[in-house]
This record gives C-alpha cells, sequence and structure tokens, in this order.
C-alpha cells in the first residue's frame, strides 16, 4: 500500500566500475550512479541486495569517498557468518549494478566549513566514513588540526594503510595513530592494544575538539564514554555505531 | 523502480522450509535475538512479578516466592513473525494456570507488562488451559536476559513477539489494550498457522 | 551495554520514506524527560518486526516505526516536539 517517495532517497541502481581487495577481509567497490549528487563526508548509503525469488536483505554502508570525487567508493569488510557482507566481498564483480539509496545522515558528517580540531576514532571498517572526511579535508586544503586514532588487528588489516601514511607525510597538521590488537610487525613502534583512556589521551588534539567515533558498537560506546571521563564535551562528540561487529 | 530486478548471484542466507512449520516460516538452527531496546537488567532482589486489574485481590510474588512455585518443563516450536521457526525448544516455568488459581475476574483480556515498557495484549483464554508459562529457564539453564531473563512471557502457539521477554506481570482487563507491535500493524492475535501477521490477515 | 544498538543516524533511510525532509538533524524533545537531541544523536533498535528510535539519556521509545505490507506506522508519542 503506501508508497511513499522522497526523490531525495528514492532507490537507484548504482554500477560497479571496480572493486579491490582494501585487506585480505575488507573490499573495496567503486560504484559508478547516474544522477548522484554528492553527498557530505561522513554520510552513508542504505544498500539493498534482491533474490530470485523476491527475498531482500538491506544494509547500511559508510562511503569513504571524498565528496569532490565523482565515483561513490564504499568499504565492506568480510563477515564469514553475514548474510550480505560476502556477497558483496566475494561475489559482487565490475558490470553488476546494486541498488541503493542515499546520500543518508546529516549529523555524523563534517565539512571544512565546520573546522576543527578534529579528534577522530576507528575500528575495523569503522574507518571508512572518517577517510571520506579526511580525503574531504586534504581536497578542500583544510589546514585545521586533525589527529586519527585508529585500531586494527594487525598492519595488513589497516585498511587504507598507505594512504593514510601518505597524506600524514604531506600534511603537517594530520596525525596519524595507529594500535594494532592482534598482532605486530617485528618492528612496530606503535600502541598495541584495545583503545583505552590513557591511549585517548595521548593522542587527542588539545583544546576542545570536534570528536568522531565510528567502528563496532562495543568501540564506539567505550571510546565515547572514556572521552566524556577525559572531560570532552559530549556535544562535541559524535558517534557513527556500524552494530555487533565490523572489525 | 526495482520491479523484477535481481542481484546477480544473491541468494541470501539459506532458507529451510519444513512441513512441520506454519506456512511462510523457515528453520533455523540458533536463536537470533531480536532487540528492539536495551535489555534490563533487573536484580533478582529487586524483581517481582504481579497478577493485577480486573481481579478481585491483586497478587505479587518475589522472585523466592516464585522459585517455590510449582514448575513445568515444556517443549514446544516457536514461530517467529520474522519468518524463522525453531523446532523443539525446551523451557522451565511456571504455568500461568497457577497463577491464576483461585483469582476471580470478569475479564477478557490481558495485557502484559515488561521491563523495559513493552507489552503484548492476549485473550484470558488464550494464556490459560495450559496454553502459556512464565518461563525462567531455557535448556536447562537461567534464562539468559537478552532471551528475556530472568523470565519471559511463553505462548507458544502465537507468534513469538507475544512471549514478552523480561515480562514483569499481567494486567487482566475486560477490555482489549493494543500491545506494543499489536499498535503498530501487528495482527492483534497472530496465530501463525493462520499467517496472522499484519492488520486484516 | 547493547551491541546491537545504533545511532539514529543509522535510521536516516528508513525516517527519510517518510519525513522530506533530512529528519537526522531535526530536534526531537523526549516527552519523558526533556533532552532535546539531534535525531541522529538517539539510540537506535533496528529489527526485522519494526524500528524504535529511544532517547539517550531514559531510553524512552521516542519514534517508533513499523513498515510492512500495511503500510508504514509511524508512532511519534515520545517525542514532546520535533524542531527542524
Ligand atoms: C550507518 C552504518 C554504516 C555502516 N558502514 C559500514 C561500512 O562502511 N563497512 C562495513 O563493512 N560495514 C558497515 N556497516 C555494517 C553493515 O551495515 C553490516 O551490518 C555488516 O556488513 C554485516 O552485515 P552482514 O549481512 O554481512 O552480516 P549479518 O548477517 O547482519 O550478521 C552480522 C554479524 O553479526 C552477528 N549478528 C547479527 N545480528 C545479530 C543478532 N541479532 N544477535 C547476535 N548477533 C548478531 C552475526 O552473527 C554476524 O556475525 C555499517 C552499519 C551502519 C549502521
Ligand atoms: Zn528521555
Amino acid at each position: 500500500m503506501a508508497e511513499i517517495r522522497h526523490p531525495r532517497l528514492a532507490w537507484q541502481f548504482g554500477e560497479v566500475v571496480e572493486t579491490h581487495p582494501a585487506t585480505p577481509r575488507a573490499k573495496s567497490l567503486l560504484l559508478d550512479v547516474p544522477g548522484w549528487e554528492g553527498h557530505k563526508a561522513g554520510q552513508h548509503v542504505d544498500i539493498r541486495l534482491t533474490a530470485e525469488d523476491g527475498y531482500q536483505a538491506q544494509r547500511s554502508y559508510s562511503i569513504a569517498s571524498a565528496p569532490e570525487d565523482n565515483r561513490v567508493e564504499l568499504v565492506v569488510e568480510r563477515l564469514d557468518d553475514g548474510e550480505v557482507s560476502p556477497y558483496l566481498t566475494d561475489e559482487l564483480r565490475p558490470g553488476d549494478k546494486l541498488e541503493l539509496r542515499g546520500p543518508i545522515g546529516g549529523w555524523f558528517a563534517w565539512e571544512a566549513k565546520d573546522g576543527g580540531p578534529l579528534f577522530f576514532v576507528a575500528g575495523g571498517s569503522g574507518i571508512a566514513p572518517l577517510m571520506a572526511m579526511i580525503r574531504h579535508r586534504a581536497a578542500a586544503g583544510s589546514d585545521v588540526s586533525c589527529h586519527l586514532l585508529y585500531s586494527s588487528r594487525s598492519r595488513e588489516e589497516t585498511i587504507f594503510a598507505e594512504e593514510l601514511d601518505q597524506l600524514a607525510a604531506s600534511d603537517g597538521s594530520l596525525q596519524v595513530f595507529h594500535t594494532l590488537t592482534r598482532s605486530q610487525p617485528p618492528d612496530w613502534t606503535g600502541y598495541a592494544r584495545r583503545i583505552d583512556r590513557v591511549m585517548l589521551a595521548e593522542v587527542s588534539p588539545e583544546e576542545n575538539p570536534l570528536a568522531f567515533v565510528c567502528g563496532p558498537t562495543p568501540l564506539v560506546e567505550s571510546v565515547a564514554t572514556e572521552l566524556v571521563g577525559l572531560g570532552h564535551d559530549a556535544r562535541r562528540i559524535k558517534t557513527e555505531r556500524f552494530g555487533p561487529t565490523g572489525g | 523502480m526495482s520491479e523484477g530486478f535481481v542481484s546477480r548471484g544473491f541468494r541470501g542466507r539459506r532458507r529451510q522450509t519444513d512441513d512441520r512449520l506454519p506456512p511462510g516460516q523457515y528453520l533455523v538452527e540458533g536463536f537470533p535475538v531480536l532487540s528492539a531496546g536495551p535489555t534490563p537488567r533487573t536484580p533478582l532482589d529487586e524483581w517481582d512479578f504481579s497478577i493485577s486489574g480486573e481481579v478481585d485481590e491483586p497478587k505479587r510474588w518475589t522472585w523466592e516466592d516464585f522459585q517455590a512455585l510449582p514448575s513445568e518443563e515444556i517443549t514446544r516450536d516457536i514461530h517467529c513473525v520474522t519468518k524463522w521457526s525453531k523446532l523443539g525448544t525446551a523451557w522451565e516455568g511456571v504455568s500461568i494456570d497457577t497463577l491464576l488459581e483461585g483469582v476471580e475476574t470478569a475479564a477478557e483480556h490481558v495485557l502484559a507488562f515488561c521491563d523495559g515498557g513493552y507489552t503484548t495484549n492476549l485473550p484470558l483464554e488464550d494464556v490459560t488451559g495450559g496454553r502459556a508459562w512464565i518461563a525462567y529457564a531455557h535448556d536447562g539453564k537461567p534464562l539468559e536476559p537478552e532471551h528475556g531473563g530472568p523470565a519471559r512471557l511463553l505462548v507458544p502457539h502465537l507468534y513469538f513477539w507475544k512471549s514478552a521477554k523480561w515480562v514483569r506481570g499481567l494486567q487482566l482487563t475486560t477490555y482489549d489494550i493494543p500491545g506494543f507491535w499489536e499498535s503498530l500493524g501487528y495482527h492483534n492475535y497472530g496465530d501463525p498457522w493462520r499467517e496472522q501477521r499484519y492488520w486484516g490477515d | 551495554m547493547d551491541e546491537r544498538r545504533l545511532d539514529g543516524n543509522a535510521v536516516g533511510g528508513l525516517l527519510g520514506e517518510v519525513f522530506t525532509f533530512e529528519v537526522t538533524m531535526a530536534e526531537a524533545a523526549c516527552d519523558r524527560c526533556g533532552t532535546v537531541a539531534h535525531v541522529g544523536e538517539t539510540m537506535a533498535y533496528v529489527t526485522e518486526i519494526g524500528t524504535v528510535v529511544r532517547c539517550a539519556r531514559c531510553d524512552n521509545a521516542l519514534i517508533r516505526i513499523a513498515q510492512n505490507p500495511r503500510g508504514y506506522f509511524l508512532d511519534l508519542r515520545g517525542v514532546s516536539y520535533l524542531r527542524f
């Protein structure tokens, strides 16, 4: 019955133009979405899959590409017992059509004009919307101070590792801190434990940063709680929970 | 827009049907958790269960009182409106017949209320006659909070949203008060064998 | 802690089927405790039966929405006002 359609959020098709492994367990999908009117860094899309028998499954994925990029990039982490993510990482290939709607959400978003300083905290695929912000910040030539604390299982499971290193090397106001929770390379000098209060205090930029925290729900909730405990202004902490899993 | 569209190679979670199942249902092995709110964790020394509303005298049991009531072992199939079913689930709990013993009432309906604010409505006759329980154990172990512990309503002959988690009491009423999902388009009675999922089914 | 909860922001797609503006940026006042927060900052519980958006402070059900073959059912009883 009720067919309510908001044109901005109507379901539409994107075409997969390229896929490549982001890590052994995550895939980067590049989509061409005809008529895409752009997005704000931090927003997500809803993806809907339809089986032959009409069965449908729907999930949300953050946009990792900068608004300045004309292709939409998603990074999907494979959950072995998942319903949708293994399809997106293993089955989907260039030329396939993907039904989606978006961009969605104005709350967990950042534009260069919003300023900083910025404090980004990510776990696993939670880097995706923050990557869009980091890329947007670079593309817009913003020099607001930006610190990223990124938790991954290991170096090879660190999504966007090289691009982050390159961006940080060429930009004095961007600092990237990694923590590797499961295994570390022999010469590793970074953190090697789950994010905790001490770590947050060590890497947080000074003076009342605007904080964006994204990843699996347990990580997001513990980081948000610790930040408030450290005296951060709760109204300047924005969160995006991915659910029970995701890194 | 998606008329006739199929995502190439997508099958979804394998859905296994079985002729012991009501129409439109498929079998699951695990025990899916559906949470419409945070999981309440009421300490047992603060927990009680009450029968209230249209009764000659309200009744109330503490956790200790409740454990002293005669309990039953129940093995039944359960059917969720989201289409999964689980066969032969094992429970232990107190029959509602036991709780209503000696209660005089003109009520024809009950509204189950729960920690966290959830409610569900049922005809009184569907929770009596050995068809409904307050269950506090599943598979021989105390019921886990995510599955409704310390205690949940168990009404296996109706869709499983009627088997309210974290139940704290039954309000007996002469009129019908639609519950949390019943007021949001879901069927007031919810018989899986007649596929009563939504209003009008 | 509840591993399955999400931010209100996550249900912008579903709410966007009903509201014609970017509802995650609207402010919702909780009818129980008075807390005013953007819809995107609240807590969302997404299930196959329906979605419940709750006050981050007191867990009051602000918005309940079910979408099924009988239509969209939107219950805003827990919100004293939406400002946008
Ligand atoms: C706003 C938003 C943005 C997101 N962005 C991204 C992104 O950029 N990249 C990304 O990879 N993911 C992202 N996610 C997560 C994504 O939407 C999916 O949840 C994820 O891909 C898993 O989907 P799935 O179908 O593979 O797994 P599912 O079949 O949904 O199962 C996922 C896992 O969770 C467990 N699980 C699921 N439901 C329950 C339950 N009820 N009880 C207990 N365990 C359960 C399962 O056992 C399984 O291990 C985002 C989520 C949100 C809300
Ligand atoms: Zn409140």
